[in-house]
């Protein structure tokens, strides 16, 4: 579904991703895992068209969404949820989920479907983003992503900072997404997290590939964790 | 006369100017605040809002009120589509750069300027007010113990001037309406709060910000076409419209359009009624002095947020 070609971007002069090579499938939730700067957000942003890519291509579904401009990226079908949840803040959660609804002109009933899956959000309405609590901030990120009815989401650290019970709740929805058919790319720091909803895993050093291994064989041997992202 | 009378009057001047800067300070507000340049050739935009309202009254001839109803249409719009172009060929190629943007809309002043010099002259000509009827106003004064109404020689203001003070606010409520109620100005504040999301959910975020810059200069035009039956429109009118619109815009807190309102009436005001007990150098002096002091003591001015 979703496949990175080879690709390199980085900051002005200094290329973070080097020939990083990716794929995720329909329905699979892939997971991205590596030490702090290694260039897991970075891959998020090139994907998005919000980093120029140096090298390499992006397909999704067919489609070459890197030679599309920044904002046709989305249309395309690619929701994303950033690290931080970077929701706009002055404008209430009706507003919020309004832009994701507006992105792909999805039709009404999305929306209450995802009222029906974060009912916290129902009831905060006509309150601004920047009032929410942590979890209810990670709910508005995550309905305002699936507005999109996307064919593919990527989410860049979703449980940072949260109390359990809304990391369950979190992830209930990814794996939902995923039994729908969603190609799922995750970045996550936390082992354990990602062991349990994982269905591969990709590791990724200095802007490289690493191996990709399947969550079982992980699960299994611990010790190829340990040698990519232990201390 | 006494002294109510004069307040009276200074008070009416002071709001047509506070109703003409109000839109003026807006147009530049909306530009800072989504896409965080300073557009220094805003007054240019003012002047040219003024010089085409000239041309196309004299073109439209008939009653005055019909080339100042084609005015009030035509101005806004061809000055708005200049900016759009300066915006797509200027702004947009060095990626809005602040300071590289300071530096090109400072060229822009100047050729806007010097090209009105060459093609309309260095005259100043009026532009017919639609109606502009006298209208006198009365006064009260205590006369034998009980108040008695009466007209003060001198004291009178025109139809024309109280339509621009009425004009101005509808224009205003307009703007907010389409920022707060539709969807171009969702897109709009989204694109202002955070233009890479707005980018990651699909927001044409380029052409955002040409409607903007269009926008934000069509504002200008329309206060410029408001103010020239009373000012006349000269190549050189913009100097200090641009130089006010900084004025309120800072003292209201960069981006704020409410606080751009508030302190468009506040130097308004008190320039009409300075202006008309001392005089005008000593109320730009104030203004001035005020802005220091709001970026000393309140940088974020008065309804900015620190910070944004």
């Amino acid at each position: 579904m979703l496949e990175l070609h080879g690709i390199g971007a980085g900051y002005g002069r200094a290329q973070v991703l080097r020939n990083l090579c990716l794929r995720v499938e329909a329905g699979e939730i892939l997971c991205l895992l590596g030490r702090n700067g290694a260039g897991k957000t970075t891959t998020m942003k090139a994907i998005m068209g919000l980093l120029p890519l140096m090298a390499g291509r992006i397909v999704l579904d067919g489609t070459e969404i890197s030679a599309l401009p920044a904002y046709q990226v989305p249309r395309a079908g690619i929701g994303y949820i950033p690290q931080g949840r970077r929701l706009f803040p002055g404008l209430t959660v009706a507003q919020n989920l309004a832009v994701g609804m507006q992105t792909r002109a999805s039709p009404p009933e999305v929306l209450e479907e995802m009222l029906d899956l974060f009912p916290r959000l129902r009831e905060r309405m006509g309150q601004r983003a920047q009032t929410l609590s942590g979890g209810e901030q990670q709910m508005l990120a995550t309905a305002r992503a699936l507005c999109l009815r996307p064919k593919a989401l990527l989410l860049d650290e979703p449980t940072e900072g949260l109390q359990p019970s809304m990391i369950e709740a979190i992830r209930q929805v990814i794996v939902k997404m995923r039994d729908r058919g969603v190609a799922i790319l995750l970045v996550e720091q936390r082992v354990d997290a990602v062991l349990s909803v994982a269905d591969r895993v990709a590791f990724i050093e200095n802007g490289l590939n690493g191996e990709t291994l399947s969550a079982e064989a992980l699960r299994a041997d611990h010790s190829i964790v340990d040698r990519y992202v232990g201390v | 006369m006494e002294l109510g009378p004069y307040l009276l009057l200074a008070t009416l001047e002071g709001a047509v100017t506070a109703a003409v800067l109000a839109l003026t300070a807006v147009g530049l507000s909306l530009v800072f605040g989504v896409m965080r340049v300073v557009n220094i050739a805003h007054g240019e935009f003012f002047m040219l809002g003024a010089v085409i309202a000239w041309y196309v009254a004299q073109m439209m001839g008939g009653h005055p009120a019909i080339g100042f109803g084609a005015a009030l249409i035509v101005a806004p719009l061809l000055v708005g589509a200049i900016a759009v172009a300066v915006d797509m060929t200027i702004l947009k190629r060095i990626d809005y750069d602040p300071e590289r943007t300071i530096v090109a809309t400072i060229g822009v002043l100047y050729i806007i300027q010097q090209l009105t010099l060459m093609g309309y002259g260095p005259d100043a000509r009026p532009v017919a007010a639609p109606f502009n009827t006298r209208l006198a106003i009365p006064w009260w004064e205590l006369k034998d113990g009980s108040l008695q109404m009466y007209w003060p020689w001198g004291l009178s203001t025109t139809s024309y001037k109280l339509a621009v003070i009425v004009a101005a606010p509808l224009v205003l409520l307009g703007v907010w309406l389409m920022m707060a109620r539709t969807r171009i100005g969702l897109l709009m504040r989204a694109t202002q709060q955070d233009r890479d999301m707005a980018l990651a959910f699909g927001i044409p975020v380029e052409r955002v910000y040409a409607l903007v810059f269009g926008i934000g200069a069509a504002l200008a035009a329309l206060a410029a076409v408001l103010i020239v039956p009373i000012q006349q429109a000269h190549y050189l009118m913009g100097t200090d419209p641009l130089l006010l619109s900084f004025i309120v815009v800072i003292i209201g807190g960069l981006g704020s359009l409410p606080g751009t309102v508030v302190a468009a009436i506040l130097i308004g005001l008190s320039d009409g009624i300075i202006s008309v007990f001392f005089s005008p150098t000593l109320a730009k002096i104030l203004a001035t002095l005020l802005v220091g002091l709001v970026l000393v003591f309140r940088p974020q001015g008065l309804f900015g947020t620190r910070g944004s």
